[in-house]
């Protein structure tokens, strides 16, 4: 079968800054900043390190990670606005760099921040977007009214847009995304700034949109998000995918499960072998002064482990339990928490 | 949480809002015309930018003609008409001077119809990337800029002209002995415009656009024979050779050449050659800043 998406060993560099991608109202990425600290030290920045991925036909597919792991370097190379240092992508066998104008012809991009034109309408701007893509001009109006109505904008179709709201702005720019009826539409954070009842809105769009048999890649660093809404997610982090499946395969393949921290007040090496022999422990990860325990259950061993560590003759001054999550398995790939 | 559960309803969302629905799906999808190769100018696309920027200029028609007429028509008015009555300046100076207030006015505006264009669609609203990402090669999104330039300052020269004859009043003295070489001084000078504009956008930051206009375009008007024919620097050997370095010299000596024939002016063939070399240099070197701009 034909990939929809397919990209092979991708590389990038950055030599100076990377270009900037918005700002994301999910904590303003404290990551960006030391990337860009390190930035000024070593003068490159290594966006993409080897990304190699496989989207089939029809699917929603999430790209998972914080900000500054590529993923936006990822939507920029399959749209043809970034030129990888080394690699391959191919959107339905056109390669992106080599076929650009084929590829364009495939792909809607709604970006991380919204870039409409201040000098038109709502509807003008839906319009002009299809006649760029050879649209007859009455199927264009068509398509717009449908659109506008979709997305709750029709009151304001003939307004500019330069009085418009972030929600406004962000989902006139999926409308216009949409206006070509591109086979794979590209979402970068797409519900990044929205309310809640508009970003529900939005999923039942992309469901819709993928009903009719289109594929859809999202990038997002919302877990929630991308447990409901994708039926296979990639998680991203330094520029390369660090594990691929279904939300439930990539959960399932946690250790036990359970993830409980526990944080200790001095250094305790030897205690691994302890918290191995409790009941439904797989796994043990330690470090300095704290513990990752995988486990097939979180409450109910917690007055085991708290037994284990007294025994150990250390104080416990910190115990976490996570459920199996999304939030978890990135974890437990990159030691990091997602929301970092 | 297993795949069943996830919340995928399609089905539901469309029973709750069935008029909502996205139901624009086409029995038979429009497949626009093949011009789908690389280098090919997809016309359709390219049309269809130039509706959209013919649109917005006609939107704003009122304040861009009072914006492009009030600076050459003070000049005309106090250059042309208060000193020549008052005997500061010959007659003969109208002549002299409103070819090159004519060029002068379509060199700024062609300048600033692409670069301030593309400085505010790259840095402010970004909204230049909607149309990067048409189905079209994308320098030809930088050529349909220049192409909309040029035909701003064509318009520009075209109002300029006779609305300066009307204010000069009597012996302003122009005529039109060389139609053909006229219009491809004027084309010419246009493109000239339109491509310095798109070489600048894709230099200059938003915030250095000020001091672009008065460090570059202020010596280039001073120094570019736009007041006083290039033989009236005689006196001036060494900057009489340097100005040549300025293509407005030969735009405004050509266009003096067409319009007024009496007043010595430098051979059309060199004007035009040396006009169509410039505009050949800041095509290749606007659309390079461009690609750098465009692709990271």
């Amino acid at each position: 079968m034909e990939m929809a998406i397919r990209t092979r060993e991708l590389r990038k560099v950055y030599t100076g800054p990377p270009p900037t991608t918005g700002i994301s109202p999910f904590g303003a990425g404290s990551l960006k900043a030391r990337l860009l600290e390190r930035l000024s030290k070593k003068g490159d920045t290594v966006a993409l390190d080897g990304l190699t991925l496989e989207v089939e036909p029809g699917q929603i597919f999430g790209l998972l990670g914080p900000n500054g792991a590529g993923k936006t370097t990822t939507v920029g190379v399959l749209t043809t606005r970034v030129r990888p240092n080394s690699g391959e992508a191919w959107i339905r066998g056109y390669e992106v760099w080599q076929q650009q104008v084929q590829a364009k012809r495939l792909i809607g991009v709604v970006p991380q921040r919204p870039n409409l034109d201040f000098s038109l309408t709502a509807r003008e701007i839906l319009v002009f977007h299809a006649a760029y893509f050879g649209i007859p001009s009455a199927e264009r109006q068509r398509r717009a009214d449908i659109l506008l109505d979709r997305f709750h904008l029709i009151d304001r179709a003939n307004d500019m847009v330069l009085g418009f709201s972030e929600g406004m702005m962000q989902r006139l720019s999926i409308a216009r995304a949409m206006m070509h009826e591109p086979e794979l539409l590209f979402l970068d954070e797409p519900s990044a700034g929205l309310d809640p009842q508009t970003r529900l809105l939005l999923w039942d769009i992309i469901r819709e949109y993928q009903a009719r048999g289109k594929t859809v890649l999202l990038t997002t660093h919302n877990m929630e998000e991308a447990d409901t809404l994708c039926d296979r997610i990639a998680i991203v982090d330094h520029g390369k995918v660090i594990a691929c499946g279904t939300p439930a395969e990539l959960k399932s393949s946690i250790p036990g499960g359970y993830l409980i921290q526990l944080r200790f007040s001095q250094p305790a090496p030897d205690i691994s072998a302890r918290l191995l022999v409790l009941p439904g422990v797989t796994q043990v990860k330690l470090s300095d002064e704290s513990a990752d325990v995988y486990a097939d259950r979180g409450g109910p061993l917690v007055t085991a482990l708290v037994a284990a560590v007294a025994a150990e003759g250390v104080d416990l001054i910190d115990i976490h339990i996570s459920t199996p999550s999304l939030e978890t398995l990135f974890l437990h790939h990159t030691g990091r928490s997602l929301r970092q | 949480m297993t795949k069943t559960s996830l919340s995928r309803s399609p089905d539901q969302s469309a029973a709750q809002e069935p008029e909502r629905k996205l139901s624009y799906i086409v029995p038979k999808p429009v497949q626009p015309a093949a011009a789908g190769t690389q280098k090919g100018i997809n016309w359709k696309a390219f049309n269809a930018m130039l509706a959209r920027d013919v649109h917005v200029a006609r939107r704003s028609a009122v304040p861009l003609l009072l914006q492009t007429l009030l600076q050459p028509l003070l000049f005309v008015f106090i250059f042309g008409t208060v000193m020549t009555r008052s005997g500061l300046m010959p007659e003969s100076y109208k002549q002299v001077l409103l070819p090159g207030i004519v060029g002068l006015s379509m060199l700024t505006t062609g300048i600033q119809a692409v670069s301030m264009r593309l400085i505010m669609e790259f840095q402010f609203t970004r909204e230049i990337e909607d149309r990067l990402l048409a189905p079209m090669e994308i320098g030809w999104v930088a050529i349909e800029k220049v192409v909309a330039g040029m035909m701003q300052a064509m318009i520009s020269g075209a109002v300029v002209l006779p609305a300066g004859w009307l204010l000069m009043g009597r012996h302003v003295g122009l005529t039109l002995a060389q139609p053909l070489a006229f219009i491809a001084i004027l084309v010419l000078v246009a493109l000239f415009a339109a491509c310095g504009g798109l070489a600048m956008g894709c230099s200059v930051g938003q915030t250095n656009i000020g001091l672009l206009f008065s460090l570059i375009l202020l010596p280039v008007t001073m120094f570019g024979c736009v007041y006083y024919p290039w033989s009236a620097l005689k006196s001036f050997p060494i900057m009489q050779k340097l100005v040549l370095l300025n293509p407005l010299v030969y735009a405004s000596e050509g266009l003096r050449g067409t319009l007024a024939p009496s007043v010595p002016h430098m051979p059309l063939i060199v004007v035009i050659i040396v006009l169509a070399v410039a505009d050949t240099g800041l095509i290749m070197l606007g659309l390079n800043r461009f690609y750098r701009k465009c692709i990271s």
